[in-house]
């Protein structure tokens, strides 16, 4: 049984599935059962001054019988007075002092209200905080949230304030909302940061009821954008958390979030460079227990792989996300249709017809009629493969021998 | 109630006799919509004889296009509905469907097919407007699956159709030849209905003659059609059901598998005759519908003789678990010789491995085929048939006579109610090219290769 506990910027946790700043964390008791279930750290809803919702809140992106693809939520900061959560900090932590508990901050623009509301949340035992610069919706329409993280001096400045008087290991919560993810990564460590969490919500409108004419989420026959997440958004975190493991001049440790609903997506975010994850969405959908299998599935996966340590993974393959112009050009992979395999249903021809590069063709075979691929005229691209319903029906072979590696750098170069 | 009838009480009977496929919740239905994997050139597609663009009406299924799916459907096969209910889909679309292949367990493509006909069905939406009338006209003997495809395609062309019908309701096998707990009658006569919205006549009770037979009193001849229309279509089936030619075969309580049958669909229960141990002669998919029916019924005990083994049975194989898990028995290779009883049926003599013996049964049901309508083709409408007693035609249905058309059971001598939409499909193409000269296609008539796409002329 490999080891799954974590030292995250000093931050201690008996496994690196946190919970992530969001409603599953809304107050103490939630948070306690959350602990019972597994969960080794919880990030607590974003204290503050206690706002005022609206109702209803969230919206959910559908594919088929899939639901919740993604979500996205115009929820605010907690709208709890600050003292009442204050305690449950102070008394969650004193139960569990082996799970991180991490307080997640955000108040107005000004020194004196950061200063106070850090010191206030210091005394209560917690492990950390997260400063909330990533908040999309409601809050950044007062200067907050993601008003804060989308300007790189903003992020250096308030985490100095933050850092001039905490005790504790301070990670600077990043919005995607923003060209370049970088440069506010820069900032984060600039500012004394002890790590950075990405990436928080991303700017949304769910869609529109064909219907009413409303979109949603429904506010009156209003709605307003929300921060979008769950599954659909992995890719753009997983993006991200690269682009700043990968950077040399950044060199702090990274909390990954964004649709991570099994130890697989967990452990794909710890390959390219993240030291814990959070997670949400998926514990919206389906409570808490979902962390059973991502510790029990971390575990066989680490055990069948060697590693001794869920922090012997982390990064792994970091440096295998380059710039394109890195890439070898002379690099060849043809699609190849494995009959035994196919079930004949054509969507690698059609996608290859009307999306690719016409490669396909049908013969007849064993009494069948099977798609075939023109090599001459396959690039290579995966389409089909992608498509293809039947594992092994279509396999990417490899045609060229290995032995004249150039990439676009080198050739325009030379 | 006589005594000769089903001992079971109305609403154990209609319990009985509940649809085995029946309709799909919307959540159901998007839910199996969803699962299609939206094949191209679909399997599925070729497998109906209709060529249906099954993915296509299902896509709309799952894009919440419910009244988009049945146009699709209707668009290849006016009789969607009912063909929804009773193809063997087991052997057709289902068979082909590749989720078969994957996971074995295909697409429930019949029952979504239902899922979107039912819903203009029972919302009155109408598909089809008739066409812009083109001043022709068009008679149909016979309102079964082959009269009413055409009907229904050639009224959306423009036609005058009228179609004739011996019988008091239009819908032939449709509505009075299908396993009650396939489909109710009333599906095929709604889709009648629909056909009839398009300005479809629809003359019942009335039986084509010939010259020699024609009376005064409003008999209609095969002649007066010829003479009346610009082309006749010849949708008639088959006639009666095979005589068995041996000894007993006309005492009361023997009754033929298709009276049966048709006796069941009127619903009213306890006027169907049923006897308490059935023997069924046969071994089709009508002697399917009979035993199973039989059983449905309260027969107590139900028995399908055939003379030659099981592997021979034309029943499909689906078809024959039914009757298993009905509780049917069945006795292979064993050859009916004589229909004992003096005044009523009390046994049947068979012969089995050389052997003679005896099987008591106090009603059988014969399920032995139907006669062609030879007479009929060769005296009143003067048609050349083959060997086999079909109605010979060419790739357009044109019988040897170039104004009259065939189709369904009496063309390609028995088959499923798809088969003859289909061919009713490509007689309106047949008949439209002959009377104005121009091509017509409709969906699903011809099955084509998709085209190979150029490819891209530049190296890369």
């Amino acid at each position: 049984m490999a080891d799954l506990s974590i030292n995250f910027a000093g931050i201690k946790s008996p496994n690196p599935f946190w919970l992530a700043s969001a409603p599953p964390t809304n107050m103490g008791s939630m948070i306690e059962r959350a602990f019972d279930a597994g969960w080794g750290g919880a990030v607590w809803k974003t204290l503050g001054e206690p706002i005022t919702n609206v109702s209803s809140r969230l919206a959910g992106l559908d594919q088929g019988p899939l639901r919740l693809l993604g979500l996205n939520n115009i929820e605010l900061i907690t709208d709890r007075p600050l003292e009442v959560n204050l305690r449950e900090v102070y008394e969650c932590k004193k139960k569990y002092p082996n799970n991180a508990v991490i307080v997640s901050l955000m108040v107005e623009s000004k020194r004196e209200a950061w200063h106070e509301i850090v010191k206030r949340s210091q005394d209560t035992g917690c492990d950390a905080f997260e400063l909330n610069f990533g908040c999309p919706h409601g809050m950044s329409e007062r200067g907050m949230g993601s008003a804060m993280g989308q300007v790189p001096e903003y992020t250096c400045m308030v985490t100095e304030w933050v850092k001039e008087v905490s005790e504790l290991p301070v990670i600077v919560k990043l919005t995607p909302n923003v060209a370049h993810i970088v440069p506010p990564g820069r900032a984060a460590q600039k500012g004394g940061a002890d790590a950075v969490s990405l990436i928080n919500t991303i700017n949304s409108v769910m869609g529109v009821d064909v219907d009413t004419f409303i979109p949603y989420p429904n506010v009156n026959g209003m709605a307003a954008h929300g921060g979008y997440c769950g599954t659909a958004v992995k890719p753009i975190a997983l993006n991200m958390v690269s682009e700043l493991a990968r950077d040399e001049e950044f060199n702090i440790p990274i909390s990954g979030i964004g649709g991570i609903n099994t130890w697989r997506d967990a452990v794909e975010f710890m390959l390219l460079g993240a030291g814990s994850v959070q997670v949400c969405t998926a514990v919206m959908h389906y409570g808490y227990r979902i962390v059973e299998d991502m510790i029990d599935g971390l575990n066989t996966y680490l055990d069948s792989k060697g590693y001794a340590s869920v922090n012997d993974i982390v990064g792994l393959s970091a440096n295998r996300v380059t710039d394109w112009g890195n890439l070898d050009l002379n690099y060849v992979v043809k699609a190849h249709v494995n009959e035994e395999h196919c079930v004949r249903c054509n969507l690698c021809y059609v996608a290859c017809e009307d999306g690719a590069h016409q490669s396909f063709e049908f013969v007849e075979s064993n009494g069948h009629r099977y798609p075939r691929v023109i090599e001459a005229e396959c690039v290579g691209c995966n389409l089909c493969a992608l498509v293809c319903p039947s594992p092994g029906a279509i396999t990417m072979e490899r045609r060229d021998d290995g032995s004249n590696p150039q990439t676009w750098r080198e050739r325009t170069a030379s | 109630m006589s005594a000769y009838c089903s001992p079971l009480d109305i609403r154990q009977i209609e319990q009985n006799f509940a649809e085995i496929n029946p309709a799909m919740s919307a959540p159901e239905a998007l839910q199996e919509a969803n699962r299609c994997l939206y094949c191209f050139d679909a399997p599925c597609t070729r497998a109906c004889p209709t060529h249906i663009d099954v993915p296509a009406f299902i896509k709309k299924i799952a894009s919440g296009n419910v009244t988009g799916a049945a146009r699709v459907i209707f668009d290849a096969n006016p009789i969607g509905a009912s063909c929804a209910r009773v193809c063997p889909v087991e052997v057709l679309c289902e068979g082909a469907c590749v989720e078969k292949t994957l996971v074995k367990k295909p697409i429930e493509i019949g029952r979504l097919q239902r899922y979107a006909t039912d819903h203009v069905m029972s919302n009155g939406t109408r598909i089809y407007e008739p066409g812009p009338r083109n001043g022709r006209s068009v008679a149909i003997i016979g309102s079964g699956p082959a009269g009413l495809s055409c009907a229904s395609y050639l009224a959306r062309t423009g036609y005058s159709v009228t179609v004739f019908e011996r019988k008091e309701k239009a819908g032939g096998l449709d509505t009075y030849g299908m396993a009650e707990y396939k489909m109710p009658q009333s599906v095929s006569l709604s889709e009648v209905e629909h056909i009839a919205a398009m300005g479809v006549e629809f003359r019942l009770g009335v039986e084509i003659c010939s010259d020699a037979e024609a009376r005064s009193d409003g008999t209609v001849t095969f002649s007066d059609l010829m003479a009346e229309y610009d082309a006749v279509f010849l949708a008639t089936g088959l006639g009666a059901t095979n005589r068995l030619n041996i000894p007993g075969e006309d005492l009361p309580n023997v009754i033929d598998a298709l009276k049966f049958i048709e006796t069941i669909k009127t619903r009213d229960w306890h006027a169907v005759p049923l006897g308490r141990n059935v023997v069924v002669i046969g071994a089709g998919n009508t002697a399917i519908d009979a035993v199973t029916q039989a059983k449905r019924l309260g027969a107590e005990k139900v028995t399908l003789v055939y003379r030659r083994t099981e592997m021979d049975a034309p029943a499909y194989d689906y078809e024959m678990e039914l009757a298993r898990k009905d509780g049917v028995e069945f006795m292979w290779e064993t050859t009916p010789i004589e229909i004992l009883g003096d005044g009523a049926v009390s046994g049947i003599r068979v012969r089995q491995a050389g052997r003679e013996f005896e099987v008591g049964c106090d009603q059988v049901i014969k399920a032995i085929g139907q006669q062609k309508m030879y007479s009929f083709f060769s005296d009143v409408a003067r048609v050349e048939t083959d060997e086999k007693g079909r109605v010979v035609v060419a790739e357009n249905m044109q019988t040897s006579d170039p104004k009259v058309f065939a189709g369904g059971d009496c063309v390609n001598g028995g088959a499923e109610a798809v088969d003859a939409s289909q061919m009713g499909k490509l007689a309106a193409m047949g008949i439209h090219e002959m009377l104005s000269g121009e091509k017509i296609e409709f969906a699903g008539a011809i099955l084509r290769d998709p085209p190979k796409a150029p490819v891209d002329p530049n190296p890369h």
